[in-house]
C-alpha cells in the first residue's frame, strides 16, 4: 500500500515539472516548484518509515522548513522590484 | 484491533494519494494562475494531512511518530502561508485574476 | 528493486530540468528551476542510503541558493542578454567527452557490488574501528571529524576564503550602508505590510533556529553536522531580514559580528588542532583532549562541527548581506 503513494506522489511530481517547464509566467513556475518541494517532503517521509529509518525524517522535516523561505524571498524580491519603481516613477514626475 | 488501524491507515493513504494526484493534474489542467494555485495548495495541505496521518497510525507511539507530527504542523503552516505570499506577489505585479494582465494601481494597504 | 526504478525516475527528471535551464532565457525561471534541481538531487541522495548529504543538499541547495540567485537578479537583469549562435566545434567535442566517459562506465563495478574497490581498504577498516576506537553511532561525522580531519580543516578554509572574496569583490561599493538606513532615508520595511508571510514567518523562526542547533550536536547520532546546521541557522536569520527588512537583521546580528563568526569557527577547529599538539600529541589528534580517548575523541568532534557550524553561518550571512546591500543598479 505505502507503494501506491510513493508512485502518486512521483507521477504529481513529474506533472509539476512539467508546468514548471510549460508555464508562461514565473508566479507558474513557482507554484509548481512549492507543490513539488512538499511533494518532496511527503516522498521522503513515506520512504523513510517504509525503509524503517526515522533518522531520516530530519531530512523531512529541513526541506519542509525551507521551503518556505524561497518564496518568500521572490515575494520580496518582486515587491523591492515595484517599489523602486515606484519610487523612480514619482520622483520623474 | 491492529486489522482495524491497518485498515484505516490504509484508506487515509489512498485517499491522500488520490488528493495529490488530483492536485497535480489541476495544477496542469486549469487554465489561468489564480485557478491554478486554488488547485495546488487545497490538494497540497489535504493531502499532506492525509498521508502523514496514515502513516503516523502505522507508526505507532515512537519517536517516528512525534517527528511526523511536527512535520505535519509545520506543512500545515507554512503550505497556505507560501500560497498566500505568491498570490501577493501576483497581484502587486500586476496579474489580475481575469484573462491577461492589465494597469497596476498601487499597492493597496 | 522498486528503490531502483524509483532513483531511475527521478534521474530522468533531472535530466529533463537540467536540459530546461540551459534552454531556457528568463533567467527567474533558471534560477527556480534550479531549485528543483537541487530538490531532485537530495531525494537521489536520499534514495542511496546518503543522508548527511541529502540534508545538506536540501539545506543549501534548494532554500540558500535560491534566495542569494535572487539577490544577484535583483542586481542584473531577468533576461539573457545576446542570442545562442550555433557552436558546432564545442558540440562536437561535448560529444565525443560524453561517448569517452559513457565508455569508461562500462568498466565501473555494478550498483551495490560488495566487491568493488570502494568497499574493501581503507572503508571496511573505517566500518571496523569506528565502534572501538570513536564509538559515534554516525561513522560518517567520525570519518569526517575525526579520521579525516584535515581535510575538514581544509574545507573550513575554503568556505572561509569564498566568504572573503564575495565581501572583497561586493563590499567595495556598497549603496547603502547601515548608518544611511538609520537616518530614514529610505525606509527599508521588508515585508511588514504583508500580515499573513511576517506573522507565520515570525512563529518559525525560533523554530527553524532551534532544529538547527539540534541538526549541530545530533550529528554524532543521525545524519547532521556542522555544514548542515550552519546553512539552517542562516537560513533562519534569512528569513528574518526577508521579513523585517535587512536594516532590522543588521541590527540584530550587526556586520562586526558576522566578521567574528567568520573568523572565529575557522580559529576554533584550528585551535583544536593547537591544543591537542601542546597537550603532546600530533596536530588534530583529539585523543589527548581529555584523560579517557574515547571522551577525547568526542569532546574533539564535537567541537570542530561547532567551528564548522559557526564559519559556514557566517560566511552564508555575510554573502546575503553583501548582495543585498548594493541595492538596485
Amino acid at each position: 500500500m505505502y507503494y501506491a503513494v510513493t508512485i502518486a506522489t512521483l507521477i504529481t511530481m513529474a506533472l509539476a515539472l512539467v508546468r514548471a517547464l510549460v508555464g508562461p509566467t514565473i508566479y507558474d513556475r513557482l507554484l509548481a516548484a512549492n507543490m513539488f518541494g512538499t511533494k518532496t517532503v511527503l516522498f521522503l517521509s513515506v520512504v523513510a518509515f517504509l525503509y524503517g529509518r526515522p533518522d531520516f525524517l530530519d531530512l523531512a522535516l529541513v526541506y519542509a522548513l525551507i521551503n518556505f523561505i524561497g518564496v518568500i524571498a521572490v515575494l520580496e524580491f518582486i515587491r523591492e522590484r515595484v517599489d523602486s519603481d515606484v519610487s523612480e516613477k514619482s520622483a520623474g514626475e | 484491533m491492529t486489522m482495524a488501524i491497518d485498515i484505516l491507515s490504509w484508506l487515509l493513504l489512498t485517499a491522500g494519494g488520490a488528493f495529490i494526484f488530483i492536485g497535480g493534474l489541476g495544477a496542469l489542467r486549469m487554465p489561468n494562475l489564480y485557478t491554478r494555485m486554488h488547485a495546488a495548495s487545497l490538494t497540497d495541505t489535504m493531502g499532506a494531512v492525509l498521508v502523514l496521518g496514515g502513516i503516523m497510525l502505522q507508526a505507532g507511539l515512537t519517536l517516528a511518530t512525534i517527528k511526523l507530527a511536527i512535520i505535519l504542523l509545520f506543512l500545515l503552516l507554512t503550505s497556505p502561508t507560501a500560497s498566500n505570499a505568491l498570490a501577493s506577489a501576483a497581484i502587486l505585479s500586476g496579474l489580475q485574476p481575469k484573462e491577461g494582465p492589465v494597469n497596476r494601481a498601487g499597492r493597496s494597504e | 528493486m522498486i528503490i531502483i526504478l524509483f532513483g531511475v525516475f527521478l534521474l530522468t527528471l533531472l535530466v529533463i530540468t537540467a536540459l530546461a535551464i540551459v534552454r531556457s532565457d528568463s533567467l527567474f525561471a533558471a534560477v527556480i528551476l534550479t531549485g528543483i534541481f537541487s530538490l531532485l538531487m537530495a531525494a537521489n541522495f536520499f534514495l542511496l542510503d546518503a543522508a548527511d548529504v541529502a540534508l545538506t543538499e536540501a539545506a543549501i541547495g534548494a532554500g540558500i541558493s535560491t534566495v542569494l540567485f535572487l539577490g544577484a537578479l535583483a542586481l542584473t537583469g531577468e533576461q539573457e542578454r545576446g542570442g545562442s549562435k550555433k557552436r558546432l566545434v564545442a558540440l562536437g567535442v561535448v560529444t565525443v567527452t560524453t561517448l569517452i566517459v559513457i565508455y569508461a562506465t562500462f568498466d565501473k563495478p555494478r550498483f551495490g557490488d560488495a566487491d568493488a574497490p570502494v568497499h574493501q581498504h581503507v572503508g571496511s577498516w573505517y566500518l571496523e574501528k569506528t565502534p572501538e576506537l570513536i564509538d559515534i553511532p554516525n561513522a560518517v561525522t567520525a570519518v569526517l571529524g575525526s579520521f579525516r580531519g584535515y581535510d575538514t580543516l581544509g574545507e573550513v578554509f575554503v568556505v572561509f576564503t569564498a566568504g572573503i572574496g564575495v565581501l572583497f569583490l561586493l563590499s567595495a561599493r556598497t549603496a547603502r550602508r547601515p548608518k544611511d538606513i538609520e537616518a530614514g532615508d529610505e525606509p527599508d520595511q521588508g515585508l511588514r505590510h504583508y500580515l499573513v508571510p511576517r506573522v507565520v514567518g515570525r512563529m518559525l523562526i525560533p523554530f527553524i533556529f532551534l532544529f538547527g542547533l539540534y541538526v549541530q550536536f545530533h550529528g554524532d547520532y543521525g545524519p547532521g553536522g556542522g555544514f548542515q546546521a550552519g546553512a539552517i541557522v542562516a537560513a533562519s536569520v534569512i528569513l528574518y531580514a526577508l521579513l523585517e527588512g535587512e536594516g532590522a537583521a543588521l541590527r540584530a546580528l550587526p556586520m562586526g559580528v558576522l566578521k567574528w563568526l567568520v573568523a572565529g569557527g575557522a580559529l576554533l577547529y584550528g585551535g583544536v588542532g593547537v591544543a591537542s599538539m601542546l597537550l603532546g600529541s600530533n596536530f588534530l589528534d583529539y585523543s589527548v583532549l581529555a584523560s579517557d580517548p574515547i571522551a577525547g575523541q568526542h569532546i574533539g568532534i564535537i567541537l570542530i562541527e561547532l567551528g564548522v557550524g559557526i564559519t559556514v553561518t557566517g560566511v552564508l550571512l555575510c554573502v546575503f548581506h553583501a548582495f543585498a546591500a548594493r541595492g538596485r543598479v
